[in-house]
């Protein structure tokens, strides 16, 4: 029974509303049957786990279990790097956490997502622009012309990638984030051949970069994770190209789910888009309530038990697979009253969009950013949009959930503002 | 009509045209009003308080202030809505009439009311000798006002600064002259810093954080006096073990006292540790008579706690008196089926030498420690207090994400030492040690159910026999 109820959520054919399949699911708050994993669907379970020491997030701690019902390896940095910090545990976790958060954040850096704001902003009118001399607008597609160059370009920006570079990182990137996208018409060996001459290429390039950074440090960021002088002392050139290459995947796929999620929930709300179109200061509860209402990372499969647990009724062997369904957890009508509304002026919006814990979404204040000016300005520039395809094609991957195209028409693009 | 009837229509009446009485206007005092409005309360509010600031925030106080990275009057509360309120700052109240219900104040005015909340917290226990406590540089820090005058006097480049103290706020005062490179003296009397509230063990990690700060840490002893020179500012301390520091500044930082003198021969239940009260936050009165209309919140209440073997707790925590304020505020205007305890599990931090500390629970009442994860040597960690097998509170530096986990073992009363594994235990955390907390009965600071539930509106509390 549970079993089929995952097999329908990773089905593609409900991919572009599994809320009625998440219902369905928190009815058993811990769900579980055969080899599968543990699925928790019911917020509270699902964020006291999320705080919880006697779960892993370290692959090696999982008995290996029958199939995995996503049938893919969920493992996107590849078998080529160490794992990120997002695939260890404490003292690892923290210590790469920490160098990585030196020049990204408070206290160390409290001002680097702020300052990239006017950088973002000429992104985001560039782009816009680049819609209207691109010809038609009785279709555009929002992903790939908007939502898609976005997160790459910032992340060349924040990683300190040379600006004549950034067309060969765009490549990588968009055949990186394809391999989350698997194709199931495509040649398995041809996609696993071309996934791993694509990790070694950006592997040799990052590494070169941050060779040549150690030489020449510049006040971007893979500058200062190759030569941190902080308590914790400079990653090694391995621990920096898996880092990077977090930030790279990690930092954009998300992102992109995040505006185009946004710009479908808005076209499907229009008097919420007009109320952006008229104050900007209004994108940032919208974004906090899409972060509730389309979680650009619907769950997270790769957490596992150290130790016999009981989850809500349920006891949860040693080693055993978890995976946190945060969509689900953030329409429990438990936590949240009417959880299937779209509502932005909603209080007390914790939800479990960004995760919770110490593995909260790193990038959150940039991703919190990107989306703020992304969605204000598309609100303001597109003249009369409307959406030409409900619902849009989605992209195959369940865990992050978002359209691969967004076809919209528009009537003109409207002038940045002064 | 029937009793029930009569009951609800009074307190109907109550809400439309009563009169509430706030005494103290500090945190617990404005949220327990923003809470009072947002359940319906259209009555007359009046909120009395004896500072003539309106309500500010303390903690930055100790840190941000000094530091001088903000400025004391911009640390003003904000405010969750409009309470409509009558106020009446910088003058103290200075008496109850219980039978009448009128509260007396300073100024000789009278304010009748038919509901009370008394919200008076504490303030900064003085030096006791008053001749040296008014010498020129020697402060406490409690108010805006000390704040203020302590952070100028920092800003004068003393050539040294003496803390008599080193709880949370001496500690804290420590870091901040540290940080703004100024010579520093603490004194503590206990055998590290925050002994009293944490124990030896962690004490000991908190000593370190001091010496490697360069803070001149003398622990056993006591000041004995503070000389001034002749034109009366403070130039030495002297010590029990006959050493003398000579210092610009001396902050005192011995704890605080409850306000509560303005209750004396009121009949209320007042007294230097607070005001007793009820689980609902109703006051007591002398005889221990449970009051109808008094109620009280903060740092000023004693509670009993369910969590906690029904102990009375007064707990000088930002947080309590958030939650108490929001109780006491509910079941004033409640009927008495729809109060609900105040269960509010404690939970303080602290922020000094760059690391951050957080604790729930009631340390205190710990016999034993046992980190389970992280490590006390690189002043990140994770450390669980046990009581009679099972966990009574906890502590993190540096690692406070992990918390609201080991809230739910106290909450849950789980078994001490924890029987399970973790994430990022190293050898030192697989077993338990003393918690090293100094004998109670020797005077120093510092004070089975289950709860379930998750908003303070569904919590439940579950009786389980002794094991």
């Amino acid at each position: 029974m549970t079993q089929a109820l995952l097999r329908e959520i990773i089905d593609y054919a409900n991919r572009a509303d599994p809320y009625p399949l998440y219902e369905e699911l928190r009815k058993t708050p811990v769900s579980h049957d055969g080899d599968g994993p543990y699925v928790v669907s019911t917020y509270y379970e699902i964020r006291s786990l999320l705080h919880d020491p006697r779960i892993s997030s370290d692959a090696r701690n999982l008995k290996a279990t029958g199939d995995d019902p996503l049938g893919q390896s969920a493992d996107e940095e590849g078998a080529d790097l160490p794992p990120s910090f997002l695939r260890l545990d404490p003292p690892d976790h923290d210590r790469l956490r920490r160098i990585t958060n030196r020049p990204f954040g408070p206290p160390h850096a409290p001002r680097r997502v702020h300052d990239m704001r006017a950088e973002l902003h000429g992104l985001v009118d560039g782009l816009i622009d680049g819609i209207g001399t691109s010809g038609t607008l009785d279709r555009v597609d929002l992903v790939d012309q908007f939502a898609y160059p976005f997160p790459v370009s910032v992340i060349c920006r924040l990683l300190g990638v040379p600006r004549e570079d950034e067309p060969r990182f765009h490549v990588w990137a968009d055949t990186l984030a394809a391999s989350l996208d698997p194709d199931p018409d495509g040649d398995p060996g041809q996609r696993a051949k071309s996934m791993t001459d694509t990790r070694m290429e950006l592997g040799m390039y990052l590494a070169g970069l941050i060779e040549e950074r150690r030489k020449n440090p510049g006040d971007d960021m893979l500058s200062q994770l190759a030569t941190s002088d902080g308590p914790d002392g400079a990653m090694t050139t391995m621990e920096a190209l898996s880092t990077s290459a977090l930030l790279l995947i990690a930092g954009h796929e998300t992102t992109v789910n995040l505006i185009t999620n946004g710009m479908l929930t808005l076209l499907r709300h229009p008097d919420v888009l007009q109320r952006l179109r008229e104050d900007p200061a209004l994108s940032v509860p919208i974004v906090e309530e899409l972060l509730r209402y389309e979680p650009p990372v619907q769950l997270v499969p790769q957490r596992s038990t150290l130790c016999d647990i009981e989850v809500a009724g349920v006891s949860i062997p040693k080693g055993a697979s978890l995976w946190l369904v945060l969509a689900s957890g953030n329409r429990d009508p438990k936590r949240f009253e009417n959880p299937d509304r779209f509502d932005p002026d909603r209080k007390d919006n914790q939800h479990l969009g960004l995760g919770s814990g110490i593995h909260s979404c790193f990038g959150a204040p940039l991703a919190r950013q990107e989306a703020q000016l992304a969605l204000s300005a598309l609100a303001r520039r597109l003249d009369n949009p409307r959406l030409l395809e409900d619902p849009p094609p989605y992209r195959q991957n369940a865990v992050l959930r978002g359209p691969r195209h967004l076809p919209i028409a528009c009537d003109g693009i409207l002038p940045k503002a002064a | 009509m029937t009793t029930a009837g009569a009951h609800d229509g009074a307190l109907e009446h109550l809400k439309r045209e009563g009169r509430i009485v706030i005494v103290g206007a500090s945190l617990a005092g404005l949220r327990a009003a923003e809470t009072m409005r947002e359940k319906g309360f259209a009555g007359s509010l009046t909120l009395i308080g004896d500072e003539p600031h309106e309500p500010y925030d303390r903690p930055p106080l100790s840190k941000q202030v000094l530091l001088g990275n903000a400025v004391a009057d911009h640390t003003t509360l904000p405010r969750r809505r409009a309470i409509d309120a009558d106020w009446r700052l910088g003058v103290p109240a200075t008496g109850l009439d219980m039978a009448a219900r009128r509260v007396r104040l300073g100024n000789g005015d009278e304010v009748e009311y038919d509901r009370l909340l008394i919200a008076t917290g504490v303030r900064a226990r003085p030096w006791p000798n008053a001749e040296e406590a008014s010498l020129d540089g020697v402060f406490v820090l409690r108010t805006r006002d000390d704040a203020v005058g302590l952070q100028r006097a920092l800003t004068d480049s003393p050539r040294r600064v003496v803390v008599i103290g080193a709880g949370f706020t001496g500690s804290e005062i420590a870091s901040a002259c540290r940080e703004r490179g100024l010579n520093v003296t603490v004194a503590e009397r206990g055998s590290a810093p925050l002994v009293g509230a944490l124990g030896g063990v962690i004490g000991e990690v908190a000593a370190e954080m001091h010496r490697e700060h360069e803070v001149d840490l003398r622990t056993g002893v006591m000041v004995t006096a503070l000389e001034g020179d002749p034109s009366g500012r403070v130039r030495a301390a002297h010590l029990s073990d006959g050493a003398t520091v000579e210092a610009d500044v001396v902050v005192v930082s011995l704890g605080a006292q409850r306000n509560t003198e303005w209750l004396a021969g009121s009949g209320l239940g007042a007294g230097p540790r607070g005001i007793a009260c009820d689980a609902g936050c109703r006051a007591f009165d002398v005889r221990g008579i449970v009051t109808d209309d008094i109620y009280v919140a903060g740092d000023v209440a004693r509670s009993p706690h369910a969590l906690f073997g029904y102990q009375f707790l007064s707990l000088e925590h930002w947080g309590n008196a958030v939650a108490q304020a929001d109780t006491a505020a509910h079941n004033m205007l409640s009927v008495s089926a729809d109060r609900r305890p105040h269960l509010w599990v404690p939970a303080f931090w602290s922020s000094q030498f760059g690391v951050n500390i957080k604790s729930v629970g009631v340390p205190p009442m710990g016999t034993e420690i046992m980190i389970t994860q992280g490590s006390p040597a690189e002043r990140r960690f994770a450390a669980v207090y046990g009581y009679q097998g099972r966990v009574i509170a906890a502590v993190t530096f540096d690692n406070c994400r992990w918390l609201p986990f080991y809230e739910h073992q106290i909450e849950s009363t789980a078994p001490f030492p924890p029987p399970f594994s973790t994430v990022d235990r190293r050898p030192e955390g697989n077993k338990p040690v003393p918690a090293d907390f100094p004998d109670p009965s020797v005077p120093t600071h510092g004070p089975t159910i289950t709860l379930s539930g998750y908003s303070p509106a569904d919590r439940k509390m579950t009786f389980t026999p002794g094991r």
